[in-house]
């Protein structure tokens, strides 16, 4: 089972639960702004500890509150793609491409450089980006980091329709040739459509 | 022609002795006061508080009294320094210094305080999930994006320590070439006629000492406050 998860999350006064139990490699989780999507992310990631329940994704079991498992972030390796991005802006897009990477990792530098067409970001300060240019720096930084599976909030968003359509085409390809498990956030139908058959809805 | 006599570059190498000493020892220990009260909940954090605030308020000489109660010959962590390592502080430069350090503290806490808590926490996260522990998360996030906070808060202690008087000559007492600083000798130099020049001397070396550090302070906490750190 690529995804086997049942949590209960704590945001302010509401309870969010979500069970998403699948075997395909991308799942879309959908649902109206304010409803939680990335307070989810955020408990699977190891940001925000659920109140109860049990996440296992590829595998390896990340959280279980009855037998007693909380990985710490750092041990999750989780891909995550911030909705915020969160690019250090004390570091050079280099550095913050780097930050995270491993040695024998399944993808290198130039290979993710390549990848998303950003080698003439690389001495360049996060505050001088474009939205779309950050956007890949942090895909980029994710996948550097040899992540197990990747959590992507709204990767598509505040992206014009053709810089869009390559995110899309790099997320199908990790989807088919790595075969890596993604969790893709979206509230665009169309993008939910073209990706996967399997969508999880919170409400 | 040398403006200062002998004595006089004594008194003022003394004076920053004493407070860049102090601000080395403080330094550690106010980011961490600072990191515990921005970042951490937990039971007697408002004690905790107060308590680092209180020689801001209190008259210095009760601050002194109290250095004297702790750290003298025969208080608590005086005898315990001294049969262990041997230090003695009252009556010495080294007194002197711990009087700066603790009245510098509270101004070196808010201002790391300040910086520390404009730091992002959703980049601390982003930097766990990318596999930094929780030190790492630190040292390569929270720290450096806090420095012009510690850089502030560092010139704003020293330039209180420069300035100290009342716990000095409390605790450390009036010792020439011991413990006798800046605003302590300044304060001699009136008791005895005649001295006129050497007090307008020393007067003019604390004023452009503390607009220094004050300015330096004001640049650093502008570049704080402007978040866009392209010079790291």
């Amino acid at each position: 089972m690529h995804f086997d998860i049942d949590i209960a999350v704590q945001r302010g006064e509401r309870e969010i639960a979500c069970r998403i139990a699948a075997d395909t490699n991308l799942v879309a989780l959908v649902g109206s702004s304010g409803a939680g999507k990335s307070s989810v992310l955020d408990a699977i990631a190891g940001l925000l500890r659920p109140m109860r329940g049990r996440i296992a994704i590829a595998g390896e079991t990340l959280f279980d509150s009855d037998a007693g498992i909380d990985l710490p972030p750092e041990a999750r390796r989780a891909g995550y793609v911030f909705q915020d991005l969160r690019l250090f802006p004390h570091r050079r897009v280099r550095a913050n491409l780097t930050y995270g990477e491993k040695p024998g990792g399944w993808i290198g530098f130039d290979e993710v450089v390549a990848l998303l067409d950003i080698a003439p970001l690389l001495d360049r300060w996060p505050a001088t980006l474009s939205g779309g240019e950050a956007k890949r720096v942090a895909i980029g930084r994710a996948l550097l980091s040899a992540p197990h599976f990747l959590l992507l909030d709204e990767p598509l968003a505040s992206l014009d329709p053709a810089r869009g359509e390559e995110i899309l085409a790099t997320i199908e390809s990790i989807r088919d040739e790595l075969g890596l498990p993604i969790l893709h956030v979206s509230h665009d139908a169309s993008e939910v459509a073209r990706l996967t058959d399997i969508v999880v809805r919170i409400d | 022609m040398n403006p200062l006599s002998a004595e006089e570059w004594g008194i003022v190498a003394l004076s920053l002795k004493v407070s860049l000493v102090a601000m080395a020892l403080t330094l550690p220990v106010a980011y961490a006061v600072a990191w515990l009260l921005a970042r951490r909940r937990f039971p007697g954090r408002m004690l905790l508080d107060a308590l680092v605030h209180l020689p801001l308020v209190l008259p210095p000489v009760v601050t002194g009294w109290l250095l004297l109660l702790l750290f003298g010959r025969s208080g608590p962590v005086g005898q315990w320094l001294d049969s262990w390592f041997g230090i003695t502080l009252p009556f010495r430069w080294t007194g002197a210094a711990l009087a700066a350090a603790v009245m510098a503290l509270p101004l070196m806490v808010r201002a790391m305080r300040l910086s520390i808590e404009a730091v992002d926490r959703k980049l601390v996260g982003a930097a766990r999930s990318l596999g930094a522990g929780r030190w790492r998360a630190f040292a390569t996030i929270t720290l450096p994006l806090s420095l012009p906070g510690v850089f502030a808060g560092g010139v704003l202690g020293f330039a209180r320590s420069i300035g100290e008087f009342g716990a000095t000559i409390t605790f450390a007492s009036n010792i020439p070439g011991e413990t006798r600083t800046l605003p302590l000798a300044i304060y001699s130099g009136l008791q005895v006629p005649g001295l006129e020049g050497e007090v307008a001397r020393l007067a003019v070396i604390s004023i452009v000492l503390s607009l220094l550090a004050l300015l330096a302070s004001e640049y650093f906490m502008r570049r704080a406050a402007g978040g866009r750190m392209h010079a790291f």
